[in-house]
């Protein structure tokens, strides 16, 4: 019995870990998506409803196109993350500010706007 | 074969050249040709009212404003000290001219003897200067009311800046153009990207005006300046004091008011809107 009851203990620690963790992840992406949410509001931050429209949006911009379908406009999230980067690194004229390459927004600041506009 | 290759590059050097040094009389024509095209249902004279010939909503406001100016108290002062006199008997009328109405068309204009822009503004602090007065502060208060009745009295008037074919007064035009084109700031910029390429769009709940038409109506009278102002509910702001806050709005550190820099930007920024009607002062958001 003693020997039996070893490995499901086991198995409930293990188990429980495991979900712990996953509960963990999901906690902390939720909380960067709600980081780049306020980030992208904020006037002295990302500012991005200065120029985008995009879901909740209070008075937005018209400057540049709306914010909808990111995944699948940016299949691959590093290229999303080097727009939001320095945007005129691929085009010299963009009207968007540099935030990485000018420190408007740390890397990890950085890292739940992409997290957030991935959810759009 | 050679000689074709040669031709052709000269030919292409010559036009590639041509593009960059413009002449001053080419661009305005460009300039002006630019917003006409992105804007083609404005008539010329409405580029002088700013946003507010580009939205009905914001027509409102402004004629609201134009029904009862908030400002004529302050341009009452302007008068006062336009006929005040200087503590040696002179007054602002030894160095502009006793008509009033002559005087901001002329502004600004490249003076040669001195390879300068002069400013209306600039000259008002020289006046000071010549005659023993302790300057005004520039960009805002006593030098923009001076400044709004001297243009208040030049109604009927265009905007007329002649920029002569000399080395110099073409540098400082160059210059000027060169602030204007230039990414600037932490966010990175140009006067062109919002007041050219994204002119008409909202940020937000304010419009970005087209750079045509921006300097028929300084000093401005500023809504949100004025709104700011707890001392006194003053919205005036000259050109330059506008030029000091859209730098900082870029987040990029303002040159001074009266510096090269501003008054070749003005040169430049102004020759872009010749033959617009003179309305200052007016009203904006």
């Amino acid at each position: 019995m003693k020997l039996r009851a070893k490995p499901l203990a086991m198995a409930v620690v293990v188990m429980t870990a495991l979900f712990g963790f996953q509960a963990f992840q999901t906690a902390a992406a939720e909380s960067a998506v709600e980081m780049g949410k306020e980030l992208a509001n904020n006037r002295q931050k990302g500012n991005c409803v200065a120029c985008h429209a995009f879901k909740d949006a209070v008075l937005p911009g018209t400057i540049a196109p709306p914010l909808v379908g990111m995944m699948k406009r940016f299949p691959n999230k590093a290229k999303l993350r080097a727009q939001i980067y320095d945007a005129t690194a691929t085009n010299p004229h963009s009207a968007m500010p540099p935030f990485g390459k000018y420190k408007v927004l740390t890397d990890k600041e950085i890292d739940a706007v992409v997290e957030w506009v991935y959810t759009l | 074969m050679k000689k074709i290759v040669l031709l052709t590059l000269t030919v292409c050097l010559a036009l590639g050249a041509g593009s960059v040094f413009a002449s001053p009389k080419d661009d305005i024509k460009a300039f002006q040709h630019y917003f006409k095209k992105r804007f083609p249902k404005v008539k010329f004279d409405k580029f002088a009212d700013g946003s507010f010939a580009l939205d009905k909503g914001l027509a409102v406001d402004m004629e609201s404003q134009r029904d009862f100016p908030p400002w004529l108290d302050f341009l009452e002062d302007g008068e006062k000290i336009w006929k005040t006199k200087f503590p040696n008997g002179k007054s602002f009328a030894s160095c502009f001219g006793k008509k009033v109405s002559k005087i901001r068309v002329k502004y600004p204009f490249w003076d040669e003897k001195g390879k300068t822009v002069r400013t209306l503004e600039g000259d008002i602090i020289a006046c000071q200067k010549k005659n023993g007065v302790e300057p005004f502060k520039v960009g805002k208060g006593k030098i923009a009311h001076l400044s709004a009745y001297i243009v208040s009295k030049s109604h009927g008037d265009r905007i007329h800046v002649v920029v002569p074919n000399t080395k110099a007064a073409l540098a400082a035009y160059n210059r000027g153009k060169h602030h204007f084109y230039a990414k600037r700031g932490q966010l990175d910029f140009s006067c062109a990207d919002c007041h050219m390429y994204n002119s008409g769009q909202w940020i937000r709940g304010n419009m970005l005006s087209p750079a045509l038409g921006h300097v028929t109506h300084f000093p401005v009278w500023r809504g949100s300046s004025s709104r700011k102002n707890l001392k006194n509910g003053d919205g005036f702001l000259t050109l330059e004091g506008r030029y000091v806050d859209c730098n900082k709005q870029v987040r990029a550190k303002p040159f001074k008011p009266q510096s090269e820099e501003y008054r070749d930007l003005e040169f430049f920024h102004a020759a872009m809107s010749n033959g617009l009607p003179i309305m200052g002062p007016d009203y904006r958001e």
